[in-house]
């Protein structure tokens, strides 16, 4: 008897199916080679080929095969296992086997997808069939053990997709963990006067939310704070969250604002982050008068205080409540959650990177989000859209796709621009009558009344001149112009340059991925496509989820959305959220390590590294254990048993050497 | 001592003298050793590299080839190609060699054919890289005995010394020769023309269109009440310094400033003589003579 034999009690039968998958396959593999070449592999007692192998018929070829004992273990070879694992375990499994007698070959993604080579593709698919096939027949059957999942759910950000999830959660029942690394929930939109294409009120729709949050019995709101590790898995995560100190105790903290009144300086002294710097800010300070929670944030920075050790405080002489607290520390929270939503938002693409704008070098070139400020009629100027020297301006120019389907910057669509813009012209010639001139490459307005809102502002003559802008310049032709900025673009409608003086240019700035996307990644374990948007798992039909389970996106922090996506995507999230934590329990991968007690020698090298404890020493028999319930396969101790005790379900070293040596023996 | 191999360009022997002279000057001043290409031939310049690129790439890789080895004295291969047009044309063989093995094979047979062998060695440099990156600040100011104290210059690079390799400075808004003014003690404005197109060798075949985008230039500097533009570019010098008087009879407004290469206006704060920076050539005549800088204690 082989070795083989022994271990899997009698000559194994394996079954061997081979996707079509329409052309998607077929076309740059001989599917009907590949068969026959599977045919003659050891073991094979049945191959097949199908169209689809995923639909109904195509697995139902398996369950029939399996019911009738013809096979014992299963190979397809099709798409990614995260495509279809699951569909064709489950596929065993109804055919009475067990489900993890099955092993998938990738010659979908790895091989049709990936040449225009039909024979190197059809020798490729056979190599990986042969891997496949040598493998399983040293597969085992595995059980898949239940674990409950802890009902609470993290929210990361709170703009309006994680305030809107919450929300949603709490009103559910469950108990909501919202973080935010801001002192205040609300994010970009709480910046917003009005919002497209309604003209509705920005504050007046979403302060009740944000209030709402801040009263909320099951939610708890952690503002200044940020996410600092995470471990764990679906339905179990442990997270640490970092409570940056604000040196005012939140809950003595009344928000009078006394305390701001008071301070020493009597004038705003640092940007207002708030406002888009474009006034200033006193060090103690709430960043508006809605802000949620409503208290009081000292920057220790600029506060004197902090820098000089000398103040007369009058901060802490006014304080009723006795909540400034100038020795408060960073505080770490542990908590536990069974899923995860991270709506971490965007930020705006810094016009300075386009040097020919202006940005920066002329005072009357603004970016979109500083006259979203000035025209806010809770902004540093009331509402009135005025030039830096406090006149109103006459002609305004607005620039498009600053930062958007730009080869040098971002080749992506911000699909918020066009919106925005079309709304910034409108308040701008409501609040000043000055003639607005639109410079787009196109207008991209699909969405419910975009399209209207677009004819009603070419009713309300807003120029539109299709052409990207060359530059904004100083340059004037004419003694008129002096003091003006010029723009030039090129109209492309009536193929000639035109040069347009006017007072302010705005700069429509993209939407980009927050600049610590990467590290939130990381720190999360999800992916990031390559701009920095977060990777939802399948474009079409996984788009609030990831390849992390339990982890859940919303909002902007996965790609350019407007507020009706955003809060649409962060019901989505919350639903997913739900349906994960409702269900109660999750079934792990029975991925995980075990000990071959001959071989382990006792040296505890794998006791010390385990990073989730799974592993004890037995001090009698003075070797090695792993507990099932704890190990979470990641493999760690596998790699650094010294002596090969130790060895992980699916993935034992018998199984993979055989998976190599399919790879190479056979083609 | 730092050496430079130079590589002069059609230009710098003709309408470009003045530039061949204070650039030379200006260099010996700085104690930077530099010697003239032996047996260099054309860059292939814009007329080559639009009808045959493989010629004129040819052309280039025989200036790289005779620089590598007579570099081997020196100790760098770098080249300085100070003609703007040359600076780009050499740039852009130099990039299609090292990027395209198909170009390259059939440059190097042509090569061999008259016995020379290009090895990706030589770095083509511009005197303004140089004089800016190479040298530190106080070399630069050290030399200055004449400061250009009250002399309002506006810096104008044309396009393709940045445009479209962008290799020591910003592509649009570029920076070099402003820092070197600014060092030489004159008052540096910023303005939006420093790229614009001076009208190239319209100026030669469409007058009337090439001559516009030189005198939109000018009238901004003008405007500006700017004293002198500064350039870096035989052709653009030659455009918006000749034909300033038919300016003046086309628009009826001409304009009347001295256009002068930057390296002029450093000869003129280094106290080199006006014969021996060119300017005696100049058509708008430059006339401005700052006062040496008063010694301490002196």
């Amino acid at each position: 008897m082989s070795i083989v034999e022994q271990k899997s009690n009698g000559t194994p039968k394996v079954g061997v199916y081979v996707c079509h998958c329409g052309i998607n396959i077929a076309g740059k593999v001989d599917v009907y080679e590949a068969v026959e070449f599977a045919k003659k592999l050891p073991y094979v007692s049945v191959a097949k080929e199908y169209k689809f192998m995923c639909s109904d018929p195509g697995q139902e070829i398996i369950q029939e095969d399996v019911r009738q004992g013809l096979v014992d273990r299963v190979v397809v070879a099709s798409c990614s296992p995260l495509m279809h694992e699951a569909t064709f375990r489950r596929a065993v499994s109804v055919g009475g086997g067990n489900p993890f007698m099955f092993q998938m070959a990738n010659i979908r993604e790895h091989v049709s997808w990936v040449t225009l080579d039909k024979e190197a593709g059809t020798e490729k698919a056979k190599a990986l069939i042969a891997a496949a096939v040598e493998r399983i027949v040293l597969h085992q059957p595995l059980e898949q053990t239940k674990v409950p999942v802890n009902p609470d759910v993290l929210i990361v950000g709170g703009g309006i997709a994680g305030i809107h999830a919450a929300l949603t959660l709490a009103n559910a029942g469950k108990k909501v963990y919202l973080v935010e690394r801001e002192p205040t929930i609300g994010g970009h939109m709480a910046r917003f006067d009005k919002t497209f294409p309604t003209l509705d009120c920005s504050a007046c729709i979403l302060t009740p939310k944000m209030s709402a949050v801040g009263a909320h019995p099951n939610i708890t709101l952690w503002t200044y704070s940020e996410v600092v590790n995470v471990d764990g898995f679906v339905g179990n995560f442990k997270v640490r969250v970092k409570r940056k100190p604000r040196y005012v105790k939140e809950d003595l903290c009344v928000g009078c604002l006394e305390c701001i009144e008071a301070c020493v300086y009597k004038r705003g002294k640092v940007p207002d982050e708030f406002n888009a710097g474009l006034i200033k800010r006193k060090p103690i300070y709430v960043p508006f008068p809605q802000a949620t929670p409503l208290v009081a944030v000292i920057d220790p920075e600029s506060c004197v205080m902090f820098k000089t050790g000398k103040c007369k405080k009058p901060c802490v002489d006014v304080c009723e409540p006795k909540a400034i607290d100038f020795d408060q520390k960073e505080e770490i929270k542990e908590i536990n959650v069974g899923a995860i939503i991270l709506a971490t938002g965007f930020k705006t693409f810094d016009a300075r990177r386009i040097e020919r704008y202006g940005y920066g070098k002329y005072p009357n070139v603004y970016t979109s989000l500083e006259i979203e400020r000035l025209v806010n009629a809770a902004g540093p100027t009331g509402g009135e859209v005025a030039l830096k020297d406090g006149t109103k301006p006459k002609a305004v120019g607005i620039i498009h796709c600053v930062g958007s389907r730009d080869a040098k910057t971002n080749v992506y669509c911000s699909r918020v621009c066009c919106m925005y813009s079309l709304k910034l012209a409108h308040l701008i010639k409501e609040r000043t009558g000055a003639e607005v001139y639109n410079f787009y490459i196109d207008m991209r307005t699909p969405g419910k009344g975009y399209e209207e809102f677009y004819e009603r502002l070419l009713q309300e003559n807003v120029h539109f001149i299709r052409g990207r802008v060359a530059e904004v310049t100083d340059w004037v032709m004419q003694p008129e112009e002096e003091g003006k900025l010029i723009i030039r673009a090129e109209d492309t409608l009536i193929g000639t340059v035109r040069r347009i003086p006017v007072d302010m240019v705005v700069l429509s700035v993209g939407l980009e991925a927050q600049a610590d996307a990467d590290d939130v990644r990381r720190l999360f374990n999800i992916s990031c496509s390559k701009e920095g948007w977060f990777l939802e798992r399948h474009p079409k039909l996984a788009p609030v989820s990831t390849f992390t389970e339990g982890i859940f996106l919303a909002g902007a922090c996965q790609g350019p959305k407007d507020i009706p996506d955003s809060v649409a995507q962060a019901g989505a999230a919350a639903a997913e959220a739900l349906a994960l934590v409702d269900r109660g329990f999750v079934e792990l991968e029975p991925n995980t390590a075990f000990v071959i007690k001959e071989l382990c020698s006792g040296c505890k090298t794998c006791s010390n590294i385990c990073p989730y404890s799974a592993i004890v020493f037995n001090e009698e028999e003075k070797i090695a254990e792993v507990n099932g319930a704890l190990c979470k396969g990641c493999g760690t101790c596998v790699a650094a048993c010294p002596s090969g005790a130790l060895q992980q379900n699916l993935f034992t070293d018998e199984q993979i050497y055989r998976e190599i040596k399919g790879v190479i023996s056979y083609v | 001592m730092s050496s430079y191999l130079y590589y002069p360009g059609c230009s710098l022997k003709s309408t470009g003298r003045p530039y061949e002279e204070s650039m030379l000057s200006v260099f010996r001043a700085l104690n930077l050793n530099i010697i003239e290409l032996d047996d260099w031939n054309c860059c292939g310049a814009t007329a080559y590299m639009s009808v045959s690129e493989l010629k004129a790439f040819a052309l280039c890789a025989r200036n790289f080839a005779l620089a590598e080895s007579q570099s081997d004295k020196l100790g760098n291969a770098d080249l300085v190609v100070p003609c703007a047009a040359c600076y780009l044309g050499l740039n852009k063989a130099k990039r299609y060699l090292d990027e395209y093995p198909d170009i390259r094979e059939k440059i190097d047979t042509a090569l061999a054919a008259a016995n020379l062998s290009y090895n990706n060695h030589v770095r083509i440099r511009h005197p303004l890289d140089v004089l800016c990156n190479d040298l530190k600040e106080e070399v630069l100011t050290d030399k200055v005995i004449r400061p250009l104290e009250g002399l309002k210059v506006a810096c104008y690079y044309g396009c393709q010394i940045v445009r479209p390799y962008a290799d020591f400075d910003d592509q649009h808004n570029p920076v070099v020769m402003d820092k070197i003014m600014h060092l030489l003690g004159a008052e540096v404005v910023d303005w939006a023309m420093k790229t614009r197109c001076c009208g190239g060798s319209l100026t030669g075949t469409v007058q009337e269109v090439g001559q516009r985008l030189s005198y939109a230039i000018l009238k901004d500097a003008v405007r500006r009440g700017c004293d002198v533009i500064a350039t870096a570019c035989p052709l653009c010098q030659f455009n918006l310094e000749c034909y300033q008087k038919q300016m003046q009879r086309r628009y009826g407004d001409g304009p009347n400033i001295p256009v002068a290469y930057f390296t002029q206006l450093m000869g003129v704060a280094f106290g080199i003589p006006n014969q021996q920076l060119g300017l005696h050539r100049s058509f708008v005549p430059f006339s401005y003579s700052p006062q040496p800088k008063e010694v301490a204690g002196g």
